[in-house]
């Protein structure tokens, strides 16, 4: 899995928490919080949903590293290559 | 309660399974339009029960729909609903001063029902368990999201009352408006019972889960073959305020309330206690300073169990024994029944006779039990009144709760 294809795991994530959110325009670089209306329930549904789709867990001490979609690839992709994905 | 403040209702907003507005409700009532579907419960299969279609999106946004409730849902639906009727003027509503009173038969099974599902899928392991959970299953949730929704920040609580939360939902808006505790007051009941498995089971294995084979005749009170209860979701909310705060603001008023008492049989878990709902009845007919035959409606619970009608029978036989102009029916046998939201959606139903005339039936009647023939009972058609100026409005709930809420029409003694 690409960085690319993990930022596409995580925007498909937050199109099912954030519905009214339009992710068209979502900058790779910029903090989600500061582009999106996301709360720290938000989140934490990020952390879940990673956890039971993808068997990815993140723990606490790392949620800031969920930041931006880029900061997101660059911290699950390997994760992801070492669940073989 | 001379003594006290009048209160009034000027708004009204409700979501049934026959109905989304007060206005599509009432129509099908006197037409006899029942309206049950069958849908899948987990672990049970098919079973009838009342569905709402109310759309969420209307006062909602996605994600609130989906962080919150479907009882939350179907409470910001009816109360956002209530204030459009009540012709406030939000934007200069002192927010502080608005209460949020909802009646709930239980709240918190659906969730916890649904995330037990949820781990299962995943061995059982807890770390799935969703964060939602609590702000979902705490017991003012219903309320509490009508106020996020509506920015309203004065009290909000649920009221834990069975069967009967509908009637203590208004009843307690009424006393909070009594004491100045504030100015505007959302209240009623609301419920989402249908999406907890626990509630079919809890009722079948009781003996107490209605069923036929078509779903809209499930739902029998009164019929000599009745059998049991059909579980509905919905809900409904009331704007109530003091007679002198609406009067001032030219509020249209729909009816005053007149009076009401809730009790406690004090003797068995599930089934009902007649002499305890007589004195109920007669409690809150003493409070509006009236009698029995001053009461033009008699809206009935009427769960359509074989004993709990029959209790019911007795306990309204002891009262309305001498009252030929009161009309007696009830609205479980159109929509089944709503829980929390029973009470509330059932004096809905009714109010427009203070201005029609009408007195809708009850329903699904083939042959009368003797044991429920009462003088009065409005069966199958509806029937026009030399006058409608009071309805009596009877919930009553498991623990022995019972509640009577009397209401009149504004302007008459």
């Amino acid at each position: 899995m690409t960085k690319e294809d993990i930022k596409q795991v995580v925007l498909d994530i937050i199109a099912d928490i954030a519905p009214d959110e339009d992710l068209a325009a979502v900058k790779p670089e910029v903090r989600l919080r500061d582009q999106l209306s996301l709360d720290s329930m938000d989140f934490l549904d990020i952390v879940m949903e990673l956890r039971k789709k993808h068997g990815i867990e993140v723990p606490e001490a790392d949620y800031v590293q969920l930041a931006s979609l880029d900061s997101c690839a660059e911290y699950l992709h390997p994760k992801f290559a070492a669940k073989g994905k | 309660m001379s003594s006290q403040p009048r209160i009034v209702i000027t708004g009204l907003g409700l979501t049934a399974p026959n109905g989304n507005s007060l206005t599509e409700f009432r129509a099908n009532l006197l037409a006899g339009k029942a309206r049950i579907a069958v849908i899948d419960v987990r672990h049970m299969g098919p079973q009838p029960a009342g569905v709402c279609d109310f759309d969420a999106t209307k006062w909602q946004k996605r994600k609130e729909i989906r962080n919150g409730t479907r009882v939350g849902s179907i409470s910001i639906y009816c109360a956002r609903e209530a204030l459009a009727d009540a012709g406030l003027d939000w934007d200069k509503v002192d927010k502080s001063r608005v209460g949020v009173y909802l009646g709930i038969t239980e709240h918190g099974n659906v969730e916890t029902e649904n995330e037990i599902h949820n781990i299962s899928q995943f061995g059982n392991d807890t770390k799935y368990w969703t964060h939602h959970h609590n702000p979902r299953t705490v017991a003012n949730n219903p309320a509490g999201e009508v106020t996020m929704n509506m920015g309203i920040t004065g009290p909000h609580y649920t009221i834990g009352a069975a069967c009967a939360a509908g009637n203590a939902g208004l009843i307690q808006a009424a006393q909070m408006l009594q004491l100045g505790e504030v100015d505007v007051a959302f209240a009623g009941g609301v419920s989402e019972s249908i999406h907890t498995f626990g509630i079919f089971a809890g009722f079948k294995n009781q003996g107490a889960l209605g069923a036929h084979a078509d779903p809209t005749k499930a739902s029998r009170p009164f019929d000599k073959n009745r059998n049991g209860i059909v579980i509905s979701e919905g809900g409904a909310i009331y704007v109530l305020e003091r007679l002198d705060d609406a009067l001032a603001r030219g509020a249209r008023i729909i009816a005053e309330i007149a009076g009401w008492c809730i009790n406690s049989d004090a003797t068995d878990a599930v089934l009902p206690n007649p002499e305890r709902q007589t004195e109920c009845v007669r409690m809150a007919l003493r409070r509006a300073g009236m009698s029995p035959q001053d009461i033009d409606i008699v809206s009935t619970h009427a769960t359509a169990t074989a004993l709990g009608d029959v209790q019911e029978c007795t306990a309204l036989r002891a009262v309305f024994a001498d009252c030929p102009g009161t009309r007696i029916n009830n609205t479980k046998s159109f929509i089944g029944h709503c829980m929390g939201a029973a009470g509330a959606l059932e004096l809905a139903g009714n109010l427009p006779s203070f201005a029609d005339g009408w007195v809708h039936p009850t329903i699904n009647i083939d042959e009368l039990d003797p044991e429920c023939a009462l003088p009065g009972l409005v069966i199958n058609h509806p029937v026009k009144a030399a006058k409608v100026e009071t309805i009596l409005n009877n919930s009553f709930g498991m623990l022995g709760i019972n509640s009577a809420l009397i209401v009149k029409k504004y302007g008459v003694a």
